[in-house]
């Protein structure tokens, strides 16, 4: 659709353009304020200039955290993106048992983080919990408090189990746009069950596969209360992601400049992530274009 | 499942076997969603004798005492009466920011109007972590810390972007000779506004507030850090089942189950619309 | 290529279909004869898309049979039938090329590359594609993907059938006229049975060999665009052809001659009317009008010049009569009357045409 160019549209973005400057600006003001200042307590402060960025950007803490954090998000974004979208290829298209099937999947993404943490700390424990018992019973060493391993492992399976459906009902709504006659075209053209995926049904995808990919990525690589829940971050530092090792300073420490450019840090490094994967799949589309 | 009807234009013989598929795929996939659940909901119905007892795959001995627990206790059900409040200050406050901004990038070039759209949506992808000191911080400032609004003000950050950039891709869809005709039909924007154009985008209004409510309501980080007492919301109360004489599972148990409820009545009410609802209007 | 024969055919949406009313698809036989180029018309809703998706097996039809070249495919999958459907909309690959677009058939039923790409090239010159065929149809604009769909669907040689859902509904005006002088020419030269659907009877009757009238679920009449407009065999077909359509006037009938409003007409031929709604139906362009006395009374109330002739809009007691008068006629203000040829007025009983007596033919309605 065509605009017009209306310099007066500026008064009907300008609440919310007050009330995030309010509640985004002013924050992070302040956190820029405390990324370049050092405290010995008594609310003194002291100009530290670029020390905390040197210093964090060399910390072995951090780095460890950002490796696990990028492993996190693409172990999660490998398995849900896949398993969203065959799902959704099987669900049923239409009818009662298409909205049992809605409702259902819908069902975990409306639980409260913290309770996703708890439901999966229960489930997994090996006295109350029918997974760790089962597994327990089946002669497998599980024990998501001890063993790095078993903590990935219940963390990994929590946010699949937590998240897989929103990329399966974005893909289910693409899929739902396609007009039968292009799955009758296919027929006449004697295409193959794969071809049909790769030609017509993955291609109506793609836009509604970009969004799940950004927004499953931006919220795994802040994933902060479910984890936290289940494991604390262990054992040892196992499980901890980044928004964990950063309340850990913050709020634990109180370092707050250290915790401050951490916080600028983080924040770039997912825009600059989410930049990246947005160009690149855009890109995509544009050279298909010629 | 609901096959018989979709099978009416699907080709006989390649189709059926895979039909079978199809329901064991849906079965386990729902059922792996479902046991967590169901775990969850059958602890909160148990005795935490029975819980710790020998496994049993339901309650041998039903008992309601763990609701009981908790909507009898002003300091548990009270909770709930929190989260519900900001949840709900939250969706009408960011649609109400969202409707006219939405409305202006969809229908108008401005000095700016690229960065500013960017700049919202930057918002979603913050950290709440990297929030939750300095709201503290500027709450406490200015006086509300503590108190519902302060909880609603600071989910706004990723809600506000959200619903705006929900109700932009809904609006660009009417075409913009509406705006003009009524207009010309002698209404007031305003007028325009509430009478013809929202019943208009109903539906993206309600897949908007759905979704601020669901990320309202699921969020804990930032609605911990801003209460103590006056506007806890319940997911911060449910940590304190674990007392000294060990975690009242049961209790636990049940405050999850209750904290599914508002979610699944939620869902209930929009379920014909989740699947659109789900593309953003961006199919 | 093949014989395509529809035996005691009939569809029902409905599960348990009660009556003749819930057939969206009313019981028909009829044999397509191999080579023809067949065109279904009819408006929306009148069951032509339903036959059309019978045919390519898309849907299974509640009763009956059909035959290809006498061998039964009722059962058969679509990909068996080995035929060709160019639908509505366009319906295109978007991620592939034009050229992989129009190899597509051909590959996934394993023919050999030089060929694929003598065919292909062929195909790219007759829809006029040539040039684009490293794009990607991603693309194109809306009636150049049409192409595409339409030269998909042509590039097979061995197919049993071509059919044709209204392929040139979103096509520009220009572009249609070529695109159908291209499936005539296409006819020619291969000799494909082809099924044509479509609601605009311009269409229909320039393209097709013999015209299939489909109305509310049923075969009105089937016959060369000159049967259709001499000899109509149901009102329907009166009405929806021609433009302005038939004059359809309540009459009785006496013999050879017809009482309308009192007003007496010669039929030209005799006529053993059985009992029901008697109606005789007139062309605008077998109407005259005279102000001599004779004929029915009118009243004209309109004159629409359209460049190649006038018509004349008239009032006849309730009804309206259309009359096609030439261009350079005079319509004075004292003609009251009109005439009718007495060779092309035809009498119908119940909406469906009757013969004058002496003649050997079966009604033109019971052929389908």
């Amino acid at each position: 659709m065509e605009k017009t160019v209306n310099q007066k549209a500026w008064f009907l973005v300008l609440p919310v353009l007050l009330l995030v400057a309010f509640s985004a600006v002013i924050p992070l003001m302040t956190v820029v304020n405390y990324s370049v200042q050092d405290t010995f307590g008594n609310n003194q402060f002291y100009w530290a200039g670029l020390e905390w960025f040197k210093e964090l950007l060399e910390s072995e803490r951090l780095h460890n955290a950002l490796g696990r954090q990028i492993a996190f998000s693409m172990i999660i974004l490998a398995i849900e993106v896949p398993l969203g979208i065959f799902v959704a290829l099987n669900m049923p298209k239409k009818g009662f048992w298409a909205s049992v099937c809605l409702v259902l999947m819908a069902l975990p993404l409306l639980i409260p983080w913290n309770v996703v943490g708890t439901i999966w700390q229960i489930f997994g424990r090996v006295d109350i919990g029918l997974l760790g018992y089962t597994l327990d019973a089946l002669g497998i060493a599980y024990n998501y408090t001890q063993d790095s391993f078993a903590a990935w492992a219940t963390v990994v399976v929590m946010d699949v189990w937590h998240w897989t459906s929103l990329v399966a009902l974005l893909a289910y709504a693409g899929l739902q746009s396609i007009p039968d006659a292009y799955y009758q075209a296919a027929k006449i053209d004697q295409a193959s069950r794969w071809k049909v995926f790769r030609y017509i049904e993955l291609p109506k995808m793609q836009g509604v596969l970009l969004i799940a990919i950004l927004l499953r990525f931006m919220d795994s690589f802040m994933i902060y209360t479910e984890p936290f829940v289940v494991t604390g971050g262990g054992p040892g530092n196992a499980t901890t992601f980044l928004s964990i090792d950063l309340v850990k300073m913050a709020l634990g420490q109180f370092d707050l400049g250290p915790a401050a450019a951490f916080s600028l840090m983080y924040f770039l490094v997912i825009l600059l992530i989410s930049w990246v994967f947005y160009t690149v799949m855009t890109n995509l589309d544009k050279r298909d274009g010629v | 499942m609901a096959d018989a009807s979709l099978n009416k234009t699907a080709s006989r013989g390649i189709a059926l076997p895979k039909i079978k598929g199809n329901v064991v795929v849906m079965v386990l996939y729902l059922t792996f969603l479902l046991l967590p659940i169901y775990w969850l909901l059958n602890m909160s119905l148990k005795t935490n004798s029975e819980i710790l007892g020998a496994l049993t795959l339901w309650p041998n001995s039903l008992t309601f005492a763990n609701y009981a627990t908790i909507l009898t206790d002003q300091t548990w059900y009270m909770g709930y009466v929190n989260s519900l409040i900001y949840v709900v200050l939250n969706t009408v406050i960011s649609i109400a920011v969202a409707l006219p901004a939405a409305y202006a990038f969809s229908r108008y070039t401005f000095m700016g109007d690229k960065h500013l759209f960017f700049w919202l949506l930057t918002n979603r992808m913050a950290p709440p972590a990297v929030f939750a000191l300095p709201f503290f911080q500027l709450y406490s400032s200015v006086g509300l810390f503590d108190t519902h609004i302060a909880v609603a003000l600071a989910h706004c950050l990723f809600n506000v972007p959200l619903a705006v950039w929900i109700m932009e891709g809904f609006m660009r869809g009417v075409p913009k000779e509406i705006d003009e005709t009524a207009y010309i039909d002698g209404y007031s924007f305003g007028r325009f506004f509430v009478k013809i154009f929202m019943p208009l985008i109903a539906s993206g209004i309600g897949v908007a507030a759905f979704f601020c409510f669901m990320f309202s309501w699921v969020e804990l980080l930032l609605s911990r850090t801003l209460t103590s007492v006056a506007a806890k919301p319940i997911s911060a109360i449910m940590t304190r089942t674990a007392g000294a004489a060990g975690q009242d599972w049961g209790v636990l148990a049940a405050a999850g189950v209750l904290t599914i409820v508002p979610g699944a009545l939620v869902i209930y009410f929009v379920r014909n619309y989740i699947a659109k609802g789900f593309a953003l209007g961006r199919v | 290529m093949a014989k395509i024969t529809l035996d005691n055919l009939a569809h029902s949406y409905l599960p348990n279909p009660q009556s003749e009313d819930d057939y969206a698809l009313k019981e028909l036989n009829h044999d397509w004869v191999d080579g023809e180029a067949y065109a279904l018309l009819g408006a929306s809703g009148c069951g032509k898309s339903t036959l059309l998706n019978i045919i390519s097996g898309l849907l299974h039809p509640s009763q009956g049979r059909i035959l290809f070249n006498d061998r039964d495919v009722t059962s058969e999958p679509t990909a068996a039938r080995n035929i060709a459907q160019v639908f509505q909309f366009p319906v295109v690959y978007d991620t592939m090329t034009v050229r992989d677009n129009l190899a597509f058939p051909l590959r996934n039923r394993g023919a050999d590359a030089s060929y694929i790409q003598d065919r292909v090239q062929h195909i790219a010159k007759m829809i006029g594609m040539e040039g684009e065929l490293n794009h990607k149809a991603r693309g194109l604009t809306a009636d150049a993907k049409q192409k595409i769909s339409l030269g998909r669907g042509m590039v097979r040689e061995d197919v049993n059938a071509l059919l044709f859902d209204e392929p040139l509904t979103v096509i520009d005006p220009h572009m249609k006229w070529e695109l159908r002088t291209q499936l005539k020419s296409l006819h020619h030269e291969f000799g494909h049975t082809m099924i044509y659907v479509t609601h605009d009877q311009t269409e229909a009757l320039t393209f097709a060999d013999k015209v299939v009238v489909m109305y509310d679920g049923r075969v009105v009449q089937i016959g060369t665009p000159q049967e259709l407009f001499e000899t109509p065999a149901h009102t329907f077909v009166g009405y929806f052809i021609g433009s302005p359509g038939m004059n359809v006037l309540a009459a009785t009938v006496d013999g050879s001659t017809a009482y309308i409003e009192g007003t007496e007409v010669d039929l030209g031929a005799g006529y053993s009317v059985p009992d029901g709604k008697v109606e005789i139906g007139v062309r605008p362009e077998f109407a005259s009008l005279s102000s001599n006395g004779t004929g029915l009374p009118i009243k004209i109330r309109r004159v629409e010049d359209v460049g190649r002739h006038k018509i004349v809009r008239a009032d006849f007691f309730e009804n309206e009569i259309n009359v096609i008068a030439g261009e350079g006629a005079e319509i004075g203000a004292d003609m009251n009357r009109v005439t009718f040829e007495a060779a092309h007025i035809n009498v119908y009983a119940n909406d469906w045409r009757v013969e004058p007596m002496g003649t050997q033919a079966s009604p033109a309605g019971e052929a389908a």
